[in-house]
């Protein structure tokens, strides 16, 4: 039973709050993605009792929602949903398998790909389709120093797998309406090889600098241990956390844990504030991803500021002590 | 006895790449080499269940002569043999030709294994998905990003991270694991070891001949996926400078930047009017 039209698959990968908004957020992308090669968008949900998330998919944009919905699938196992998948994806052959970046994902994804042996981009930034209505597929290599674009030309599903927060939602629509087929649970599945023993939520772990949204990063421009403090003020104003480059650690203005760069921590800020850091490479391999970085230095020609969204040429202390002032000056009204 | 395979990559050292500062790009072909990190790690894994259970281990890898340097290393860490994936027809492969050539060198040079240990992505491509591909290749159970590990009879039992959740998973053997670098911090090569390492090195280099694999299936060619372009993201930032009194640079600042700021924090830093 081929479909007719074309279509698109997104993995609906629900189990936590961030699961199910990269799925969100990749169900607009492939609306997006289907417009341009005349396709369907949809969904794959597999799970037990899972009648919210099919609701939610169709809200975001899913046109088609594919549910197994078993018992036995209660707890995510990857053994299971790969052959699930594959007998899905062989059944109906998509044209694209989108699959969020997450722990779960980045493990299911590629046996996928094995078993329909085609094509898988890991963790990409930018999903387009070129004139031959090829997904092109960007994906960051060497800690994100360089981007790749990538195309899976013959074989199909086209496969890639995308990180949270690359794509934006799109506002949901309860109005929306959607096919929802569902397909029975296969007799004869394999037994699942790993066994679960234990499962626990993890109570959120103390913030650490690789998962913060906003990250303070400070090198010897600062000036001196003493001002070096001030960052600490500020990250805590922000609500962040404070990184250092080798030379301030070595000086010992900060601990060694927040040491930033290629060998040691790699973080992925939202945003990046970066005072008085020259920019070796043996840093600044550590901070490619962050998203938006503001640095701070009296070099206007420092590689840091070449590399900053804004690059403020100033001194690095009293720019931290003045922007202190002002947000508490605005969070405070 | 615990029979163990670890593959394992060279990749290049960042710190020490000539860095093309005009156009932010790495000069590749100049690069050292280096194992990478998580390979590093699963070797050490593999060394401390060799010591605890009497074990074997293979180090595998798959690139061009000059990686035999992390083979050397390998042995001199506590490995036992090495085989050396190496042919020109080899070069080029995607990750789903990288596992399918992986498996049919295991399948011929060590079919008996326990254990397949492998870093849980790489620091040059960063996919992570050679590991679950491989155990689907050769049809044995995975479990990928293990933080540690401890082997029972004819199980193993890992602990992870996955998603929020702190999962503890068990598969008999034949398995494949793949290691984060949360533990297992690699040991420091000792003199003795390099010594043998390179007196008598144990190392089988194999060719695509010798797995009977035709040109046509694997490297480039094999491969599904195709490189269009590698450029570099920094080269192409659209960067605003200000300059001028602190107190001004950041009121405007704030002003300019609440979207990207505000939002974040969650906070509106704008000044209402």
């Amino acid at each position: 039973m081929a479909e007719t039209k074309r279509s698109i698959w997104v993995f609906g990968d629900y189990r936590n709050y961030f699961q199910n908004r990269v799925t969100l957020q990749l169900l607009s992308r492939a609306k997006d993605l289907a417009q341009r090669i005349d396709a369907r968008v949809c969904a794959v949900v597999f799970g037990h009792e899972v009648d919210e998330w099919v609701g939610e998919y169709i809200a975001h944009g899913a046109q088609t929602v594919y549910v197994t919905d078993h018992p036995m699938l209660k707890n995510y196992s990857t053994d299971i949903y790969v052959t699930l998948m594959e007998r899905l994806a062989q059944t109906y052959d998509p044209e694209i398998i989108l699959v969020g970046a997450t722990s779960f994902g980045r493990e299911f994804a590629p046996r996928v790909s094995k078993r329909l042996k085609t094509g898988l981009t890991a963790d990409c930034v930018d999903l387009d389709i070129n004139e031959d209505g090829i997904l092109v597929q960007t994906a960051p290599a060497f800690g994100g120093n360089l981007l790749t674009r990538i195309v899976t030309p013959q074989r199909r599903p086209q496969m890639a797998t995308v990180r949270a927060g690359v794509f934006q939602e799109i506002p949901h629509n309860y109005e929306a309406t959607g096919e929802i087929i569902y397909v029975e649970m296969p007799m004869h599945l394999p037994k699942d090889r790993v066994r679960l023993i234990s499962s626990e939520r993890q109570p959120p772990r103390e913030q650490k600098i690789e998962d913060a949204s906003v990250v303070v990063c400070g090198g010897r421009g600062m000036g001196s241990k003493k001002k070096f403090r001030n960052l600490y003020e500020l990250a805590k104003t922000l609500g962040g956390e404070v990184g250092a480059t080798r030379p301030v650690v070595y000086s010992k203005w900060a601990e060694e844990d927040a040491l930033v760069g290629q060998a040691d921590k790699h973080i992925k800020p939202k945003v990046l504030f970066s005072f008085g850091i020259s920019g070796a490479i043996q840093h600044t391999a550590g901070i490619v991803d962050a998203d938006f970085i503001i640095a701070v230095n009296k070099n206007p020609n420092a590689a840091m500021m070449k590399m900053a969204d804004v690059a403020i040429v100033a001194d690095a202390n009293q720019v931290c002590t003045a922007l202190i002032r002002e947000l508490k000056k605005r969070i405070r009204t | 006895m615990l029979k163990m395979i670890v593959c394992m990559k060279q990749v290049p050292m960042v710190t020490e790449l000539p860095w093309d500062t005009r156009t932010g790009t790495l000069k590749r072909e100049l690069a050292e080499g280096m194992m990478n990190p998580a390979c590093k790690h699963a070797l050490e894994a593999a060394l401390r269940l060799k010591h605890e259970h009497d074990g074997h281990i293979t180090a595998i890898t798959m690139g061009p002569p000059m990686a035999e340097e992390i083979l050397h290393e390998a042995i001199a860490m506590g490995a036992d043999r090495c085989l050396m994936l190496c042919d020109k027809k080899m070069a080029g492969a995607d990750t789903l030709v990288t596992s399918y050539t992986l498996a049919r060198a295991i399948e011929i040079f060590c079919p008996d294994f326990d254990l397949i240990l492998c870093g849980c992505y790489t620091s040059d491509s960063e996919t992570a998905q050679v590991g679950p591909q491989l155990a689907e290749e050769l049809d044995i159970p995975v479990i990928a990003y293990a933080e540690d590990c401890t082997v029972n009879e004819e199980t193993i039992t890992i602990k992870r991270v996955s998603d929020n959740f702190l999962e503890t998973l068990q598969m008999n053997m034949p398995g494949l694991i793949t290691l984060t670098t949360q533990n297992f911090a690699p040991r420091y090569t000792p003199i003795a070891g390099l010594q043998d390492a390179f007196d008598e090195p144990n190392i089988l280099t194999v060719s695509a001949d010798d797995l009977g694999l035709d040109e046509e299936i694997i490297g480039l060619a094999g491969s599904p996926t195709k490189i269009l372009e590698v450029y570099s993201p920094t080269a192409q930032k659209n960067n605003i400078v200000m300059k001028g009194a602190p107190k001004r640079i950041v009121e405007e600042l704030l002003e300019r930047f609440d979207d990207r700021i505000g939002s974040v924090i969650r906070k509106d830093l704008k000044v209402v009017s």
